[in-house]
Formats: C-alpha cells, structure tokens, sequence
C-alpha cells in the first residue's frame, strides 16, 4: 500500500490517554481499538482471531506463568503484571497488547494498525 | 511488579462496552445468516434465584416446597440443587452481558427477563428457534435425594411450559427428565409431550444409573411412540472418582464433558437399545465433535473382536451411531482442515449434525463457526445449521431471526462491576 492509499485518522488529544486507556473508533464499518500501553500506543481491529469476538472491548489479564524449582517440582503460578494481556471478552483468547500476538498460538495475530503523534494528536492510519 | 505498583493500567482493564453480541450481528449480516433458519438446539439460561421463586409455588411435595421457600429466601438457588465450583469465567476474562454479575440495559417490554435476554441473543445470532435447557439442572443428576430431583424437574416444567414459554413461541424446550426416579421421569413424558413448545425430553449425563436398565424402558418405548427425541446433555462432575484426579478446570472439563456421554452412548449401543426402540430418536449434546471418529473406530474394532458379547447388535456400533444425532458445540477447530473433514465425512454430519450455541455459557459457538467451514456446500451449512433441527424436531420454522438495532443492549461495566443494576425482578 503506498502512502498516498492510507488514511489518516484522528482519534484524539495523546493528553487524553493514561497508561491503558483506549478508545474504539469507527473507520468506515471497521472497528479500531486504540490503546495506549507504556508510554506507545498500539492500535488493532475489534475482531478476535477466534470467532471474531470484540477482543478490543476485553479486559487486561497478567500473563501467568507456571513456577517450577531447580528439581522440577512446581511451585504454583503467579501473574507477571508487566506482560499485559488483552483478553477477548467472547471465550477469553488472550493477546500480548504490545504485539497483538495470540499468547496459545504465537504467529497468530490480531490485525494491527499502525499509530502517529502529531501535533499532540493521536492518529491511527488504515 | 504487583498490581498495586501498577495500579493504573489494570484499573483500567474493565471499560464501558457496546453491545457484545454486536460482531455477531455483523458476522451474520455479513453471511446472509438471517434469510434462511437457524435453529439452535442448546442454549441456556442462568437461573438467578428470582426465577426458581417463581416455579417453588409448582412444587408438589410440601416438604421439599418449604425447603426450596426458605433455602431460596434465606441463601440461593444453588442451595437447594448443590453446588458445583464455578470456574467457568475464568477468573472473570468472560464477559456476557446480563449473567456472571454483568449488567445489561435490555428495555422492559414485559415480557420475563429470561425470554428478553434470550430473545436478543437469538436476534444478534440470527437464530430463529432456539431449544433452551438451565444451566442450573445440569447437575441434578447428582443430587442425593431423588424426590427432590424429580419434584423440581417437574415443578420446572410446569413453569416452563405455563409461565416462560407461552410467552415466544420461538423458544422451545426439551424437558429434563429425572432419571434417578424413573416413575417420575414416565409421568414428565405423559403429561408434558402433547405441549406445543415441548420438542424432546433431555437426560443430563452426570449421573450414575445405567441407562440400559430394564427400568428405563418404559420411557424409551414412550418416546418413540411420541415420535419425540430425548437428548443427553454432557457435564462433567469434578468428584467422579477418575476426574478427581485432575486438578484444573481445563481437565475436568475437557474430559468429562466427553465421557459423561461416552459412557451412556456405549450402554446403549453394546445392549442394544437402538435394537430394541429402533426409531427411538437420540441426540448427544455438548460434547462436540472430536470424540465421534474416536468412538466409532474404538467400539468397532472391539466389537469385530468380541462379537459373540454384543449379540443385541446387528451391524456395526459406527452404524447405529449414524442414525443418531449430534450438537456441534464445542466445535473443536484447532487441526488442520482435513481432520474436520474426516470427522464430519465418518459421523455423516450433513444429516447428522445440529447446531448448537451453547450461548451465553464460555465456551459457545456462533453460527458463524459451521457456516465458515469450506468444504461445507451452500446446502450442507443450511442443514447442520437449522434443516436437520426441523427434520428432527418435526415443526415448522414459521417466525424468524431480525437484526435488532444496533445498541439494543450495553454491557455496563466499570472495573468489572456493574454500572447499573441488572434487569429482573
Ligand atoms: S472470539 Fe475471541 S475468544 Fe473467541
């Protein structure tokens, strides 16, 4: 696609945006979640990869990760709280929100948009 | 790093939603989903306690009407049917509005909450009939009073039937049968079966009678000369002796969901009931669709072996499965295509297969999930998705499925709390 196709789309003042607001815009029938996650914003359409589900209206979830010592007995599981996952609301797929990568399944993705500041404006271009 | 040194990103995890069912809508529009009908041969309703105080009063033993009055007063409806540990949220990554504590903004026209909100899920799915079963008597089964499993399940259906279903015709029902009582469950088939939107009889699988037992007889040999289906609906019971091995949800459900119904199919199957009631019409629900090349091989290849010990039977047990009939959720979708397509071609889906959404519980499938299947033709997706149900069922698909406005619900929730009070009495 070359720069002249993509369309720029405002989606509001970056000022707006705490660290994991979002906000779900409406480019010509497609649905764009927009989020801001450290400082960056990420931006992915509203369509889980599984049945097509609303991923972008789901919550945030820690990874979890099984803990195992030295001779291989587990120790339980804990939340890694700095690997936030955006989980779809329909049957809980659950992506990693700085890649859209699908945590079960990696190499599958959520459609992503790419994002721009400009002039203390957010913009997503689809 | 814990939540509390991260406080804002997380606390900003649960946002005001739009309509949840929206992409459903659009994914059926987009298919052209709502011109031909869909039928919908399992879906559920979560009882909250306001309702099971509407069918006490239908309860006709006055002992067990004076425990449910006051257990329902006094603590919950689970109190009188026992409870199962409810990890089925996920921790609460499940969201469906109007159950689970979600609020939902459906506009009161009257009518029961429980027809409302199954109505609109049906309208966003584009699903015109739908045959629902309560979540909450999945597990009856297990209950250790047998009086008190066939007093509600017959309390349940005069309710159903006098209060619920008079009130869309679009919503219709296969009643639970109470099989620890089999006197009780013959009466339910009598006195229940001539009831317009009484399609079929539903045994819940977790239980522990054999269902080939001479004293369940009676009852098949009334179905079929009703011409009506009885079903059995998978669960799993996570204190069954072999399941209490396994220490997650995942497992247990997972596992029990299909041998729950293995266990009565192969009952049936190796002491020939499909021999003795040959146009007794069965149906498994809920386990989907993997285990059924798995059954075939394993129970043939056994049987050619050990003929002499299934003499009842008169062909092979893939056969008899084939004139059985089976919902599609959870559809299993994860292999790759051929696998989907050996199972569909072995279990001979175009006729065999019904469509099933299990909505509003975790794991539904829209219809959307059979519709997409490409090796399906225009001819087989409208079958599984709603000409086999008609088939079965034997009634005639009159009203239809219309795409509901765009916000015809919200989800209110912030932090994963309910905004506004849900719906309902
Ligand atoms: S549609 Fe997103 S998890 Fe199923």
């Amino acid at each position: 696609m070359t720069e002249r196709e993509r369309t720029q789309v405002r989606v509001g003042p970056v000022a707006e945006f705490r660290d994991g607001d979002r906000r779900i815009i409406d480019v010509g029938g497609t649905q764009v979640g927009v989020f801001r996650v450290d400082g960056r914003f990420v931006a992915y359409e509203n369509q889980c990869a599984h049945q097509g589900g609303p991923v972008c209206e789901g919550q945030y979830y820690p990874r979890m990760e099984a803990v195992f010592d030295d001779t291989g007995r587990s120790l339980g599981e804990r939340a890694n709280y700095d690997v936030p996952h955006l989980v779809c609301p329909w049957h809980s797929w659950e992506y990693d929100i700085h890649t859209g990568e699908m945590v079960g399944l990696r190499g599958l993705k959520l459609r992503a948009f790419q994002t721009e500041q400009k002039d203390g404006d957010v913009y997503v271009i689809v | 790093m814990s939540p509390k040194q991260r406080p804002d990103f997380y606390d900003r995890s649960s946002v005001p939603t739009g309509n949840l069912l929206a992409n459903a809508r659009k994914q059926a529009l987009a298919r052209g989903l709502y011109d031909f009908p869909i039928i919908d041969v399992d879906a559920h309703h979560r009882e909250d306690t306001a309702s099971w105080q509407g069918l006490i009063p239908y309860i006709e033993d006055d002992a067990i009407r004076m425990f449910a009055e006051d257990v329902t007063r006094r603590e919950s409806a689970a109190g009188m049917m026992g409870l199962e540990i409810r990890w089925h949220s996920n921790s609460g990554r499940i969201v469906r509005p109007g159950v689970n504590g979600f609020a939902d903004s459906l506009s009161d026209d009257g009518r029961d909450p429980l027809v409302r909100r199954t109505i609109w899920a049906m309208d966003e799915m584009a699903i015109d009939y739908t045959i629902l079963f309560p979540t909450a008597m999945l597990f009856l089964g297990l209950h250790p009073q047998p009086q008190v499993e066939a007093g509600l399940a017959r309390a349940y259906s005069k309710w159903l039937t006098r209060e619920i279903l008079p009130q869309d015709e679009r919503i219709k029902t296969m009643l639970y049968l109470p099989f620890n009582d089999p006197q009780a469950a013959l009466r339910i088939v009598e006195d229940f079966s001539d009831d317009p939107a009484v399609v079929g009889f539903m045994v819940t699988s977790v239980r522990y009678k054999p269902v080939h037992s001479n004293e369940f007889a009676p009852i098949y040999a009334a179905l079929q000369e009703r011409n009506m289906p009885l079903a059995f609906h998978a669960a799993y019971n996570w204190n069954d002796q072999s399941l209490s091995l396994l220490n997650k949800f995942i497992s247990a459900h997972a596992l029990g969901f299909t041998t729950s119904n293995m266990v009565h199919l192969t009952n049936m199957l190796m002491n020939g009931i499909p021999e003795r009631f040959p146009r007794l019409k069965l149906l498994w629900v809920e386990s989907g669709l993997a285990w059924l090349p798995f059954m075939m091989q394993r129970l043939d290849n056994e049987y050619l072996m050990r003929t002499a010990e299934a003499p009842a039977l008169t062909k092979l047990p893939s056969d008899y499965m084939r004139d059985m009939w089976y919902s599609s959720q959870p559809m299993e979708r994860s292999a790759k295509q051929s696998v989907m397509e050996a199972t569909f071609d072995i279990m001979d889906a175009e006729r065999t297969l019904l469509y099933s959404s299990d909505y509003p519980h975790w794991d539904f499938d829209a219809p959307s999930t059979i519709y997409d299947l490409p090796f399906l033709t225009e001819d087989a997706k409208r079958r599984i998705l709603g000409g086999n149900a008609l088939d079965l069922f034997g009634f005639k698909a009159e009203s239809s499925a219309t795409p509901p406005d765009d916000d015809a619900t919200v989800t209110a929730t912030e932090h994963g709390e309910p905004v506004a009070p849900p719906i309902g009495p």
